[in-house]
């Protein structure tokens, strides 16, 4: 019940955002202050999420398949592979060393 | 509304407009297939988070925007609160805010249309439509590949949800590996200066580094914001 509860919010909440835009007064959004953070926060949520769900587990931090899993990830970001390519080798590599050292 | 293209020369212009017009279908379509991979590792790590298929389905048809989805997936699956999983989600949504904002100043729709346009303002669409900007083509630029994304979108992450369920838990190991590899695969475009490489990194320290100490899932909006917070004061 709550999950679906956090579903709609989160549908409902992400669509509201969307519109926003395009009946807020422009002057407020536009401000050099507003651009700059509305351009910051992806970039800041995404690397706490990339190093929260690769090293964290619970309230513990781990060392686990999934840094192997990143590490790839990394290289193949920054090589340019296709998205499908940097998914599929982290997962495989996770995969990998989980069947190694489980 | 776009201006018309140029109509000086009667006899090339329909011939050069459809041109344009097959250019565009072009590109909305190659767009539209590079979510795919991403719709599919949502779908799929989704199920394996315990949603149901028609949550699966409420999220790519009405939140539509792959950065909240798998982050509000992400937290969840992690053990985080609903409140931070759906916190972090919103966070990541309110640049599509400023896209509508850009957007708006391009069309001003009115009506169920400005509903529609909203609804597909994310990423994808916004840069078509900014770069055909000046060429007049701005509009169906917009449409066809907010129509492209919405439909490849959609369908692919129902894809990755039916093939997560069928492959079962023993297959999906090493699935765990596939949220921070779409992240990174996410934030990479955007790291365009030092200062928000410098602030990436921060975040996901801070964010580390305070583990221990906070509820699970809160660490990574503590990061988040105090990163920006620390963006704005380096500005100064």
């Amino acid at each position: 019940m709550k999950l679906w509860l956090a579903v709609v919010i989160a549908s409902l909440g992400c669509a509201a955002l969307k519109l926003s835009g395009y009946v807020v007064p422009s002057r407020f959004v536009e401000s050099p202050m507003a651009r700059r953070l509305l351009e910051a926060l992806p970039v800041t949520l995404l690397s706490a999420l990339i190093a929260v769900s690769s090293f964290a587990s619970g309230s513990h931090l781990l060392l686990d398949s999934r840094a192997a899993g990143l590490a790839v990830a990394l290289i193949l970001v920054a090589v340019r592979a296709p998205f499908l390519l940097v998914v599929v080798a982290a997962c495989a590599t996770a995969a990998g060393v989980h069947a190694l050292h489980p | 509304m776009p201006s018309p293209p140029p109509t000086d020369d009667h006899m090339i212009v329909p011939a050069s407009r459809k041109a344009a017009h097959r250019g565009i279908r072009n590109r909305a379509l190659t767009i539209g297939m590079s979510v795919v991979p991403f719709g599919l590792s949502f779908g799929a790590v989704s199920v394996e988070t315990h949603l149901s298929l028609l949550q699966v389905c409420l999220l790519s048809l009405v939140l539509f925007s792959g950065a909240s989805q798998f982050a509000l997936v992400s937290v969840i699956s992690g053990g985080g609160s609903y409140l931070s999983a759906v916190g972090t989600a919103l966070l990541l949504g309110a640049r599509n805010g400023l896209y509508g904002v850009r957007i708006n100043a391009l069309f001003h729709p009115r009506g169920w249309r400005r509903l529609l346009m909203a609804e597909t303002t994310i990423d994808e669409s916004t840069a078509m439509a900014v770069s055909e900007a000046t060429s007049g083509y701005a509009l169906r630029a917009f449409w066809m590949t907010a129509l492209s994304v919405y439909v490849l979108w959609n369908l692919s992450t129902i894809a990755g949800a039916l093939v997560g369920n069928a492959l079962g838990s023993p297959a999906t190991a090493g699935l765990d590996a596939a949220g921070p590899a779409a992240f990174t695969a996410l934030l990479a475009p955007r790291l365009t200066s030092r200062a928000m490489r410098f602030v990436a990194l921060a975040s996901g320290a801070i964010a580390l580094a305070t583990v221990p100490f906070v509820p699970v899932g809160a660490p990574i909006l503590i990061g988040g914001l105090s990163a920006v917070a620390l963006l704005l004061v380096i500005d100064r």
